[in-house]
């Protein structure tokens, strides 16, 4: 994909942001906004990869897998690249892997108006440093995705999701590769992927129900917690939490956490080698400034 | 005795701290045939001792090397320049281990196969696993993010790697990641893995341990064509099964390993798949079947399917044996390591065998071929003269024939020295800019195992000399 038109808008001198589809955040106010390319480029369902703009939007994408029995595990809405860029996984992560893992190749837009590539195009690759590692879930803040190479998965033959009254500490470990075990501290949602049979065999086995997936998730804030303090998560409001993930889905903000001065030191001298003057994504911040 | 060393030894003692002949000349070189200089070699067993170490290089302006257990087959871990070596072989506990949420943190200097021996009661392993998976590190795993035969479905390191405790190259210690599945900020434990010891050393690591899959089947089937086998595959890919291992042995690779192990391989095919699917019962069965379906659409010869675990070892030990069995042919061999896509592998094993021929040496494949990970080895008889020269040209060809062919440089043994100088056969000098950026915010002034992946290397003091038989 030739990028140039998007390098150009991007420019070399004044602030500038990028925007996807507005599910994810936005882009800075009040700076000079650019879009990433757009399109589904191939899908090689052999190869288990797919070639993309980063402006596409994750639906359509989607929709280009899915004649091949193949999805990418990003969680659903907004485009490729704001949901790259956010780096954050969908409650199907136990199974499906974190979405850092999904980028194979990216061709970037930095700071310099100069198209990067990063990574390369085949499933497995040790050619250099991993920027697409860090590319993923830096919002923007390092270069802009203008286009994506993705690692697919084939979509399962059968999937359900079942409820328990059981204790999910004791039922996960004995539960063979679920996609989901979620739980608000009363009841736990289990989504099962596989043969058929498998799926019923281990349902039965385990005393799960039929059932469907909690109806709406709390909102307040995306808390990450090592998986084995989600048992603490009682009595502190409402929550759904991802058992053996740790990602809990509750109704207050998280609670801020310290991050080391030598992390955020790392951070301001990313930031300084890939943006000196800081002009991509201006005032977005990962980590709180030295 | 310099400086150095008496500064050195006054935090590890005389005995952790290196300078003998013999040992400073096994501490020059990897599992590559590469060898540099070192002149003084340290066995830390703590993370303070590591971080003293590194703090000492730092005072007396001398690059270090993390070292684990020397396996690597890139030259990673060979030292230029004298470089002080910070071996972690000796830092080998398994420090906890959360059985429920299927984690551990371990000590770098630990070998891979240990790790999952320690779980095994638990009914958990550590997924990758290198066909060296018996005496390298996983501080070495994680530098080189390894691969194995189940990294196919399962991953490379880099997806089982949660968190890494590190000295950076100015001496801080801190953690990158860690248990909670979305810690602030960049992804910065994720850019450490596979950073081939240049953005500091790892003194802890917390990894992802899996379960063991309630079932498993194992199949041999051969094929009259190598382009049959690599449909099959490519088959089986598109049709949805991801299996947990597709692994290729060529003829002449099929024909020396039956002649060390007798196992019973087809030495008359071209190409034989060793297919393992894993899971609960009813999905196995159903993916054997289709997986013989796809083979049969693509003229498969004959299936065997192991009957019980004593035949899926044996057919795992004619794997694992190709290495050994090469000795029967040549003395020496060069193993090589790129990545193409699977559909280009009929196409650039074709290539390969041609640039063999045309250099006047024998080639064996024995392969990822699920990956697209072709490992050509390449033997000869070092003592015949030119011969050296003449692996080097072909093996550079290999590597641009299966770049040019939409493939990568490595697919799990890095770049180390061994591929420095190819790097710009897949990247543009921009792109080179941005790797040593992050090389820069890591480690400023370049002392931390200088030399290697980059092509132009920013050293430490500016030194860079290239050692004896290093191929770049
Ligand atoms: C040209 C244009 C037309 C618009 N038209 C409409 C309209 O018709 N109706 C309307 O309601 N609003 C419209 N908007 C506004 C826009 O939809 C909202 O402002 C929305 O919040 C932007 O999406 P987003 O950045 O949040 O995407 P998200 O996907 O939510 O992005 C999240 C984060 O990722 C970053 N990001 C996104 N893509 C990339 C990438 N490729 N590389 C790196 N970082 C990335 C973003 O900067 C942000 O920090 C328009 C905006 C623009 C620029
Ligand atoms: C017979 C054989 C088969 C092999 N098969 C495979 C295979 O199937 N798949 C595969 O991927 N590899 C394979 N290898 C290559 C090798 O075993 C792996 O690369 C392994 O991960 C290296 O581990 P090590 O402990 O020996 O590291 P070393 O060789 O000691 O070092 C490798 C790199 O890691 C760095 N390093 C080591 N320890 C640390 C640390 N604590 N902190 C920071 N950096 C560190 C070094 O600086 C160096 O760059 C094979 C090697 C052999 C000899």
């Amino acid at each position: 994909m030739d990028l140039s038109e998007f390098a150009n808008d991007i420019g070399d001198e004044r602030p500038v942001s990028i925007a996807g589809m507005g599910t994810r955040g936005g882009p800075v106010d009040g700076v000079h906004t650019v879009m990433a390319p757009s399109g589904v480029e191939w899908v090689q369902p052999d190869e288990m990869t797919v070639r993309c703009g980063a402006g596409t939007p994750l639906d359509e994408l989607d929709a280009a897998l899915a004649v091949h029995g193949q999805s990418v595990a990003i969680p659903p809405s907004g485009t490729v690249g704001g949901a790259l860029a956010v780096g954050q996984s969908g409650i199907r992560r136990l199974g499906y892997g974190p979405v850092r893992d999904v980028l194979l190749q990216a061709q970037y837009v930095d700071a310099r108006a100069r198209v990067v590539k990063a990574g390369g195009p085949t499933v497995k690759n040790v050619s250099g440093f991993d920027l697409c590692r860090l590319l993923v879930g830096s919002r923007g803040t390092l270069g802009f995705l203008g286009d994506v190479i993705l690692r697919t998965r084939p979509r399962a033959g059968f999937e359900q999701w079942f409820t328990t009254d059981a204790d999910p500490f004791e039922l996960f470990p004995k539960l063979y590769r679920p996609t989901s075990v979620l739980w608000d501290g009363h009841q736990t949602w289990v989504l099962l992927e596989g043969h058929e049979r498998d799926v019923t065999g281990q349902a039965t086995r385990h005393g799960l129900h039929a059932g469907e997936p909690p109806a709406a998730l709390p909102s307040g804030g995306r808390w990450s917690l090592p998986p084995s303090e989600l048992h603490e998560l009682v009595g502190s409001g409402s929550f759904v939490a991802e058992i053996g993930v740790g990602i809990v889905h509750h109704e207050h903000p998280a609670p801020v956490k310290p991050v080391d001065a030598a992390v955020v030191e790392l951070h301001r001298r990313l930031k300084h080698e890939f943006d000196p003057t800081g002009r991509l994504n201006p005032g977005v911040e990962l980590v709180p400034s030295a | 005795m310099n400086a150095l060393v008496a500064d050195l030894r006054a935090v590890l003692g005389e005995r952790r701290v290196k300078t003998g002949p013999s040992e400073l000349s096994l501490y020059r070189k990897d599992s590559s045939n590469m060898a540099g200089s070192t002149s003084v070699v340290c066995l830390p067993e703590t993370t303070a001792e590591v971080q003293a170490c590194v703090r000492i290089a730092n005072r007396h302006g001398v690059p270090f090397v993390p070292r684990g257990s020397g396996t690597g087959l890139s030259g990673g871990a060979v030292p230029l320049d004298d470089a002080v070596v910070i071996a972690t072989s000796k830092m080998d506990a398994i420090t906890s281990i959360d059985a429920v949420n299927r984690t551990a943190w371990v000590q770098p200097g630990v070998l891979n196969l240990d790790l999952s021996k320690r779980t095994a009661h638990l009914g958990l392993h550590f997924a990758p696993d290198p066909s060296s998976q018996q005496t390298c590190s996983i501080g070495g795993n994680v530098a080189n993010n390894s691969g194995g035969p189940h990294c196919l479905a399962d991953g490379v390191t880099a997806s089982h790697i949660l968190g890494v405790e590190v000295v950076l190259p100015d001496g801080t210690v801190t953690v990158l990641g860690g248990e909670d599945p979305e810690p602030d900020g960049l992804d910065l434990r994720g850019v450490f893995v596979g950073s081939e010891g240049m953005l500091g050393i790892t003194t802890s690591v917390c990894v992802k341990l899996t379960q063991d899959p309630p079932g498993v089947k194992t199949m041999l089937m051969d094929f009259a064509t190598v382009e049959d086998g690599a449909a099959t595959v490519s088959g089986i890919i598109a049709a949805g099964i991801v299996p947990a291992a597709v692994e290729m042995m060529d003829q002449l690779c099929l024909g020396a390993v039956e002649a060390y192990i007798h196992a019973g391989l087809p030495v008359d095919a071209a190409a034989a798949l060793l297919v393992e699917v894993v899971g609960l019962p009813e999905g196995l069965d159903a993916e054997v079947e289709r997986i013989m379906e796809i083979a049969r659409e693509h003229r498969v010869g004959s299936v065997r399917v192991a009957r019980d675990e004593a035949e899926r070892a044996l057919l795992w030990k004619g794997r694992k044996s190709a290495f050994g069995a090469i000795a029967r042919i040549k003395p020496n061999y060069y193993l090589h390591d790129t990545v193409v896509p699977r559909a280009k592998l009929p196409e650039v094993l074709t290539k390969i065998y041609e640039i063999a021929a045309r250099h006047e040496l024998d080639v064996l494949n024995v392969f990822h071929a699920g990956d697209g990970n072709l490992h050509p080895l390449l033997v000869y008889d070092a003592r015949e003269p030119g011969t050296a020269e003449r692996v080097h040209l072909a093996g550079e060809e290999i590597v641009r024939a299966s770049v040019d062919a939409g493939g990568v440089l490595s697919g799990e043994h890095g770049i180390g020295l061994e591929k420095r100088d190819y790097m710009p056969m897949m990247f543009s000098d921009i792109d080179l800019d941005a790797q040593q950026a992050l090389r820069r915010a890591f480690d400023p002034h370049g002392c931390s195992n200088p030399g290697k992946v980059l092509p132009s290397p920013a050293a430490c003091g500016d030194i860079h000399s290239v050692p004896e038989g290093a191929w770049i």
